[in-house]
Parts: C-alpha cells; structure tokens; sequence
C-alpha cells in the first residue's frame, strides 16, 4: 500500500477505542475500501488491538478489504425486490460484465455488489450505481445503463 | 436562530411561525423521501422554484421539501394546500401548467390526478384517494407538513410542546405511568410495553443512563423507520428527551444503517439544531434536564438489531449479541442501564403525552394498542406506506388500501415480520394485525413489512431465500444458530434443487425447533419461522418439489426449462438480445431456440418476449 492512501480522516481522530467503526466507516467513504496500512494507524491511534480492528473489519458488510471498482453497482436482494425478479438484475450484470456479487471487472471498471435491502421496497427492484438511486429496475435498462456509463467513461478518457 | 430558554417561548415560536406560514396563499409541498429522490423530485421542486421566481410568484407559494408521504409507487407526489390537491408522478415539465392553472386560476390538472385502478375514477384530492382515506395515519401525516431540515415548521405544528408539558407539570413517575396507560408496545418487532421498560430503566441504580433510538432497520422488506427518521427527525428527539427525563439519562444515541444517508443527514442535523435553540444540551429550557444525542451509524449487520449486539457496536465493537440474563435496562451501553426502543416507538410519545393515553389506547385491540405503519410492498397495486390501527384485518391492509394483486395473478400469501416473521395464506387473511393473533399464527407483526406474494412466488424459495439471508447475517457467536441454519438452508437447497427426499422435512422441522430453543438471541430464535410457516400453510409446494421434482410457480432454476413456442415465436430477436448468458439462437424472423447446456433459467426473456412466446416448466 502507498503513502497516498494514507487517509486524511485519520488525522482528525483522538484515541478512543469507541470511535473504531465510526473511523473505519470513514475510511472506507474516503478510499472506497480499507487499506492496511490504514488499518494499522488506526489500531495505534484508537489503541485497539490490530486483531480487533482486522475482525471488526471483516465482520460489517460496509467494510472491503480490496479496493472497488470506478462504478459501484449495488443490487438490492431484499424480500420485495426478490419477489419482484431481483435476481436477474444479477444475472444481466454477471451475464454482462463477467463478474458475480462482491467482484470488480478486470479494467477496474465496475464493482458488483448484492444487499440485503436498501430500503426503497415500494419501488424494487432497486438498485444503486455511484450513489444513485434506480427504481422499477429491468434486466434491459441496466444494460442500457451500463451502456451508457461504459460510453461516457471512454468519451471521458478520449478528452483527457 | 432563537435561542429558547423558557418553556413559554416555544409557544410563543411557534405562534410566530404559524403567522408566518399564513402569509401565503399556497403551499406546495412536495415529497423528496427516498422514493421520489429516485423518480426526480428535486429536478421538480428546482423547476417549481425556478418558475415561481420568473413570475414573481415566490411570496405568494410557499414550497415545502418534505419526507416520505407513504404512496411511493405513484412519485413524486405532489401536494397543494389549500384545497388537499394531489399530484402524482409529476414531471418538471407539468410545472408550468401546475403554476398556471392550479396556483393562479384555482384549476386541478386533470392529467395529473390519481385515477382509481378499480372505479377509474379521476381524484383530485389526497383524502378521498382509497389509498389514504383507508388510513389512520396519525404519525405519517405528520411527514407532509413539515421541511424535515427546519426546526421551524416542527415547532409550527406544536412540536416540543410535549416536552414542554413535561417539563412543566409532570414528574418523571407520572411520564412513565402514561405512557404504560398508553399501552404501547416496541414498534421494532418485539412488542415490549414501553412503559414498564422505562420504569425498570428508571428504577436500575447508577449513575449514568443512556437512551437509544434504534433506526438500524435491516428487516428487508421493511423501510417505515427510515421514513419517520428521514420526514419527521424532530418528533423522534422529541420523544427521546421525554424518555430521557422519565428514565433520568444524559447521553442518548440514535443508531441508524449508513445504508439510510438520508435519515442519517436529517437525524444530524435535527440535532445540530435542537442544541443551537437550546432543546438539547444543558439545562433544557431552564428545566435542569440535561441531554445530549449522537448519532452512531450502523456499518450494515442485521445482528444489530438486537439490543445487545447494537450497544456492543455503539462500543466501537463487533456486533455480536450476550446473553440477556442481566436485561439491558439494568446493565446495557457501557454497563449501564440502557433504555433502547426503535424509531417509531419513539415518534409515538410525544403525541401520548400531548392528546393522552387513553385517546391511543382507544385504538387497537385488548393488548396492542394504538395505531402502527406496515410498508406495503410485492406483488400489489398500491404500495408504500400504510399506517393502521392495530387490529385492521390483513385483508383491509392488502385489498382496500393496497388495491389487491398487481398483475393479474391471484394472491396467495403475506409475509409479515421480515425474516423473523412467516408467510400466511390467503385464508388467514382476516386475521388482525395483533402481536398476539400473527405469533399464534406462526408470523409476527414484527417491525411491519408485509411483501404480498401471488401464484408467481414459489414458497419453497422463499423459504430458501431467508435462510439463506439469515444464515449469512447470523454472527456465528453461538452454535445453534450458526450450525443449525447451515444445515437448514443445506436441507431447504436439497429441496429446490430436486434432490430432496421427505424424510428431510421430518429433519428439518427437528433442527428448526432446536434452533428455535437453544439460540441465544431473537435472530436465532426466530430464524426458522419462514420455513415452518411455510411448511404449515404451503407444504404441497414442498411435496411437489419432493415427489413431482417440480416447481409449480415455476422459480425454482433447478426444476425447471425454459422453451420456446414455435406457434408463438415471431423471431423479433428480442430474447435474443435480452439473454445474458448468450443461450438463444436464431435468425431473424425465424423460430428463436434455447440451448439447454448453456441457459442459466433466469427467465429475463420470457419478460422480454412480448408475444409470451417463451414456455416455463
């Protein structure tokens, strides 16, 4: 791990062991994952044992360990959604981009996640791409929406 | 912003506010709850503001950002006042027409009303739609009329003014004995009267107590907390600091999912307030109260939702559940008595102590009282939001206000209660939603999801589904739990996937009521009702899949094959297209077929093809 993943979040925090997940849900805002070098200034600056920090880690869903994708795509599996055909969003995902729940593409691109629920249960399926929210999800508008994202990122790149 | 430091002033704020809000000849309020967020209502508030502005309206209309109104399936909603006029699905390009017509010439938008699926009625106004007039929303309706950012408009609708009677005329013993006059039981799925929890919190020795308002919400199915929190954040600290004052804490947190940005923003904000005014902090409005709220997010384990597990994250610890011989009134967040109770629990007090306990405990049935809100959601026509009297009939809940099935298919089950809960048939459908009535049933009324399901749910696979969910959120701690909801989901598996014996079943009961027994907390103890449930109401769906090696709503991917009818086939390529897995071929305008090798059945073209072409069995 570099330097620069070194988050600026950490500066700020006094050593207070309670304050562990509230750090580390910082961390994982500001760098997308939890980096390890991360994870050992942590453990010294909130004095909790680096085991605990690691199984603290490890044991909440908002928490990776590896780093996500540029586009996160989060597939609500909830029971209403579910009801409603919440597994083939995965299926056109996975058919789409190679990938299964909890992978990221081999460019980097795309991260796939499967939730719980996202709370949104009137409008399922649901899911999330980079923070926004999509109802009445079909397997055809994710493509198109998948579509279009690829597009705008290699127009992005083309203007760099 | 004021600075309140007697209790007299808040009346005085909020007669002030009221006179402000009369200035106006309308209000425009306009839902931006998570659901509308989704379908655009900010490009439409943007575009009303923009609008009101060109024509020199915007001291005449009052724009009001609101949370949750509860019909999400319709949004964005639109509310104008006077006049209850109710817009649906609306569009930034309806504005012009909504200022011209509505808020000028006093005109309805036709197109833009609500029409009644089942009389194809046109309804111009809020109440008279089914949907809400089946309703009692007591707590809901309180979302519609106040910005959930503005102290202000809280204050406007007489909020706080519970508090100030508290703190003004009653002592902590008369606050308690109202609120178990009330008989208010846990919204959160437990059920647990309120009232004697504080009083055992009240009475626990120490030093130091703590509050909690637990918004951790994981049920999936289930979204009114983040509804309550996100519209009405003012109504749940309110709520809290008269439980502070009956209990005697300090310090209160509110836990809620970082899944929820929304209410996690409002909750802080509402806080950020409330101290800059003077209703948190030291010295409540010169009363001598003393409290101060956090909010703690929640980094997703459905776990936390028990007490135990929740205070231990609070710690900045893994999430995991003790055993509950010391009860967490006496011994709860950092050892000290811990009085927790879920969102609307909360959001209910505040109107106890101000209309009395025996207006709330009019309502209901003999032991659950007062009214509770369900999210309404699968395969039904109208879902959102339902807030009810405890005691309505499912059969109200899903037909009258949820206008029946969705699709054409016929309904078979309700599950309530989220994965705690279990899935009742359509006979039981005259059942009250009663914590007493849906246990004995083998459900529970739980935090208040209800996903309806039709003839296209396999059972089975629902079954399968909340093992699957709960073994993956069981946190392994104790044995039970752990091991007997591996075997159980293996068992469950073995079924959808043909390999299932009857034999099994006797099995699978066995090691369910172990679990059920021996589990150390309530996710453990109550993980195996969806399949009992199941197995009691639907079990010749079990039977099918056993015997037959068939599964009759045709989900489970094992059991069944996707074909294509060459009547049918008119070789558009749309399944084509639509396949993932790249199974279908076929030239154009000729017959499409599916290579069974290479289809993974998630059935995506049989709901592309739109001459129902592709044949499930």
């Amino acid at each position: 791990m570099s330097a620069v993943q070194y988050p600026a979040v950490l500066d700020a925090v006094e050593g207070c062991p309670a304050d562990l997940i509230e750090v580390l849900q910082d961390i994982q805002t500001e760098c997308s994952y939890l980096p390890e070098d991360a994870l050992r200034a942590v453990s010294e600056k909130l004095s909790v044992p680096l085991i605990e920090v690691f199984r603290a880690a490890n044991f909440f869903k908002a928490f990776t360990l590896v780093p996500r994708g540029r586009h996160l795509i989060t597939v609500c599996q909830g029971t209403a959604c579910h009801v409603r055909g919440a597994s083939r969003l995965l299926d056109a995902v996975s058919g789409l981009l190679e990938v299964s729940p909890g992978e990221t593409t081999g460019d980097g691109a795309f991260t796939l996640e499967a939730v719980n629920c996202l709370g949104a249960c009137a409008l399922g399926p649901v899911l999330v791409m980079d923070g926004r929210c999509y109802a009445h999800m079909t397997p055809d508008k994710l493509r198109r929406l998948i579509a279009r994202t690829i597009k705008q990122d290699e127009e992005g790149s083309a203007n760099d | 912003m004021i600075k309140l430091s007697t209790p007299e002033e808040v009346a005085q704020w909020a007669e002030r506010e009221r006179r402000e809000r009369s200035k106006f000849d309308f209000t425009v309020t306009m839902c931006a709850g998570t659901g509308c967020q989704t379908a655009a209502s900010p490009a439409v508030i943007e575009a009303m503001r923009d609008e009101l502005n060109r024509l020199g309206l915007h001291n005449k209309v009052k724009i009001r950002t609101t949370g949750c109104h509860g019909f999400c399936e319709q949004g964005p909603l639109m509310v104008i006042e006077p006049g209850n006029i109710f817009y649906r699905t609306v569009r930034p390009e309806d504005v012009a027409e909504i200022v011209s017509s509505t808020l000028s010439n006093n005109e309805v938008v036709e197109r833009l009303c609500y029409v009644d699926p089942v009389s194809g009625e046109r309804i111009a106004t809020e109440s008279d739609i089914p949907f809400y007039k089946a309703q009692d929303r007591t707590l809901l309706r309180q979302n519609r009329l106040v910005d959930p950012c503005r102290i202000e408009d809280y204050i406007a609708i007489g909020g706080y003014s519970a508090l100030v009677k508290v703190l003004t005329s009653m002592k902590p013993d008369e606050v308690i004995s109202q609120i178990k006059e009330s008989g208010l039981r846990g919204r959160g799925g437990g059920g647990y009267p309120t009232g004697r929890k504080w009083e055992q919190c009240r009475a626990a020795p120490a030093d130091e107590k703590y509050v909690i308002c637990n918004a951790d919400e994981g049920d999936p199915g289930a979204y009114m907390d983040r509804s309550v929190l996100e519209g009405n954040p003012h109504s749940v600290l309110e709520g809290m600091l008269i439980g502070a004052f009956a209990i005697g804490a300090r310090k209160g947190y509110i836990y809620v999912r970082k899944e929820y940005p929304l209410a996690v923003e409002h909750s802080k904000k509402a806080i950020e307030q409330a101290v800059e005014v003077g209703l948190l902090g030291e010295n409540v409005l010169g009363s001598g109260l003393s409290f101060e709220v956090k909010v703690a997010r929640g980094a997703g384990a459905f776990v936390c939702g028990e007490s135990t597990a929740l205070m231990a994250s609070v710690e900045g610890k893994v999430g995991e559940p003790r055993p509950k011989d010391v009860h967490t009134v006496e011994e709860g967040l950092y050892g000290k008595p811990t009085n927790l109770n879920n969102v609307e629990t909360w959001a209910n007090v505040p109107g106890i102590i101000n209309e009395g306990a025996q207006l709330f405990a009019a309502k209901g049935t003999a032991k659950s009282k007062g009214t509770k809100i369900f999210a309404l959601t699968g395969m039904v026509k109208n879902t959102g939001l339902v807030e009810v009297p405890m005691g309505t009939p499912l059969r109200h809940i899903i037909f009258d206000i949820g206008g029946g099935a969705a699709n054409g298919n016929a309904i078979k089950a309700v599950q309530t209660g989220g994965p705690s809960g279990g899935c009742l048939p359509v006979d039981k459908f005259d059942l009250p939603v009663d914590f007493e009535a849906l246990s004995e049933a083998g459900s529970m009324v739980g935090s208040g999801g209800m996903v309806v399901m039709d003839e296209s749910t396999c059972m089975v696979d629902v079954a399968r589904y909340f093992l699957a969910f709960l073994q993956d959120e069981s946190c392994g701690k104790c044995v039970p739990c752990r091991i007997g909801l591996d075997r159980m989901l293996e068992i469950v598996t073995d079924i959808t996937e043909g390999r299932g014996t009857m034999k099994q079943l006797d099995l699978l009961e066995d090691v369910a009521e172990t679990v059920q027994i021996a589990s150390l907390c309530a996710l453990g103890k109550t993980a195996p009702n969806p399949v009992l449930s199941t197995l009691k109401y639907f079990r010749p769906e079990y039977e099918a899949h056993i015997n037959e090696k068939r599964c009759p709503a045709g989900v489970c991917r094992a059991l069944i094959t996707y074909s294509i009818d060459p009547e049918k086939c008119t070789g558009c390529g749309a399944c084509l297209r639509a396949c993932p897995h790249d199974a279908i071929d076929g030239n154009k305008k000729e017959l499409h077929s599916i290579d069974q090798n290479t289809c993974q059945k998630c059935g995506i073209c049989r709901d592309e093809c739109k001459f129902d072409a592709v044949l499930v069995e």
